[in-house]
């Protein structure tokens, strides 16, 4: 059987383009965003993510996935990356790279796990650690709706030294236009927190969340353990499938 | 094309026992096997899950959960690769390969030249019918000897191996023979039509 037949446009290949680090942020002490020159960036939406190329100089190279954190306006284009123990690529963005370094990267890719400030109604996000990525780019991206719905963001976090962006996240809560920052600790809080002190959990999820009468668009993104629970406990609870969108980053945690 | 920029102080792994024959361009090996899909992992139950084959809008064949399991099993370990640059050697499935299912079906060929897979939670995937007989592709119910699990796309997956994993739809539930490659799922939002790993046909114009 020919496989010939295919009618199909040949759409243009995505083209690596070279990124310059222009700036490195700490976040943590396991994360740093960089802030990257692009020439030739298309522009993307939020939530959506590039290919990252590493050449080593005898040749060799290594390639990953990393969600875009700075909103579509921003002039340059950021990834925050987490450093993962005994990782290839991860440990090399994520501590060793300097403004001036130079690595590829294409995109944007992904045209599902996206939102835009021109979509209407709650806003319900779900971020377990890095998984905060994609989703910061949507906060960013809001602050240029003229009358934002109400938006609540639930990050999971191991210790309040792990939060990434928590000073923006404090400053975005503070403006009043209807931005709701929750955050919970898994392993161990400050004296004084306010916040949840366990895992991301259907109570949790029952409690803070958007009824399921306001349909809230829903993005969780994080490891797949916190995934699979806010995904299956929010459809649970009635939200439809189609308006819960996820991104996973890691690895199951466990044999499958 | 130019020569990509160095990374400097960019060692990488090199892994040494990835065997270059296996691994296609752009990928890693990983020992776990990490999860994609795009939304919540439906809750099936089985005394309600059917398996079909359609061609076009007609009704091909419909196997209960019992009926599917009766049919003759098929061993696999195989490759897979991920659009996401991991892939996992010999990998061990079980499941009905399509040439099975076309002769419980009493089709002594496919009727169309492309397929589309429908799932459970609405994710579809296409590709040419020559990707899918003659042992390329089963119905999976197994993985690694044990019943496979929802969020690997249990009770029953699509497992297309020599593709990227994303055309192994998970939650597979109906396949639709058509005269005319369409794109599915992922395959609208920018995805490769075909995805070969081989030839890093990750994204539309690959
Ligand atoms: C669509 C998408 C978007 C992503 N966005 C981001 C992002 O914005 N920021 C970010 O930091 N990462 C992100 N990731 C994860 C990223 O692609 C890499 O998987 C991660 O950086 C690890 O790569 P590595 O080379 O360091 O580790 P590898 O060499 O690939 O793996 C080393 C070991 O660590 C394990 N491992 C891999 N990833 C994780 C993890 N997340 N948690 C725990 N263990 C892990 C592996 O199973 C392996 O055993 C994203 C992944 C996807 C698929």
């Amino acid at each position: 059987m020919p496989a010939t037949e295919t009618v199909v446009d040949a759409p243009r290949r995505l083209p690596w383009r070279t990124a310059e680090v222009r700036e490195v942020i700490a976040e943590t002490s396991r994360v740093r965003s960089l802030v990257l020159d692009v020439p030739g960036w298309p522009g993307h939406r939020a939530g959506q993510h590039v290919d990252v190329r590493l050449t080593a100089d005898d040749g060799y190279q290594a390639q990953r996935s990393y969600s875009i954190a700075s909103a579509p306006e921003a002039a340059h284009v950021m990834l925050t990356v987490e450093q993962i123990e005994e990782g290839e690529v991860s440990p090399y963005l994520a501590m060793d790279v300097l403004p001036g370094d130079k690595f590829e990267l294409r995109g944007p890719i992904g045209g599902y796990f996206v939102w835009t400030a021109k979509l209407d109604g709650p806003l319900f996000l779900v971020a377990g650690g890095s998984g905060v990525v994609p989703l910061m780019a949507m906060l960013r991206d809001r602050v240029r709706a003229p009358n934002p719905g109400p938006a609540l963001l639930l990050y999971s976090s191991r210790t309040g030294d792990d939060i990434i962006y928590r000073d923006e996240l404090d400053r975005l809560a503070a403006r009043g236009d209807g931005l709701t920052v929750v955050h919970t600790l898994t392993r161990g809080h400050p004296p004084g927190w306010t916040g949840g002190t366990r895992r991301v959990d259907r109570e949790m999820l029952a409690a803070l969340g958007f009824p399921v009468a306001a349909s809230p668009r829903i993005y969780i993104c994080g490891p797949t353990p916190l995934v699979e629970t806010a995904a299956a406990a929010l459809h649970d609870l009635g939200h439809a499938a189609d308006r819960i969108k996820t991104e996973r980053f890691g690895p199951t945690g466990g044999p499958p | 094309m130019s020569d990509p920029p160095v990374s400097r102080g960019f060692r990488g792994r090199k892994a040494p026992d990835a065997p270059a024959d296996r691994v296609p361009p752009g990928q890693h090996l990983t020992s776990d096997f990490p999860v994609l899909s795009a939304g919540p992992t439906p809750q099936v139950n089985l005394a309600n899950w059917t398996f079909a084959l359609q061609n076009g809008g007609n009704l091909l064949r419909k196997w209960s959960w019992a009926e599917f399991e009766a049919l003759p099993q098929t061993k696999v370990t195989v490759d897979i690769h991920c659009v996401t640059t991991w892939s996992k050697l010999d990998t061990q499935w079980q499941g009905v390969t399509l040439d099975t299912l076309l002769e419980a079906a009493g089709l002594p060929q496919a009727p169309a030249d492309f397929a589309m897979i429908y799932c459970d939670g609405g994710y579809t995937t296409n590709m040419p019918v020559a990707d899918l007989i003659s042992g390329k592709a089963m119905v999976a119910t197994r993985y690694g000897g044990k019943p496979l699990t929802p969020e690997h796309g249990g009770p029953a997956r699509l497992l297309v191996p020599h593709l990227y994993f994303w055309k192994s739809a998970k939650w597979a539930r109906r396949l639709r023979f058509m005269e005319k490659d369409e794109p599915g799922f992922w395959e609208s939002l920018g995805y490769h039509i075909y995805g070969d790993p081989w030839r890093e046909q990750r994204y539309a114009g690959d």
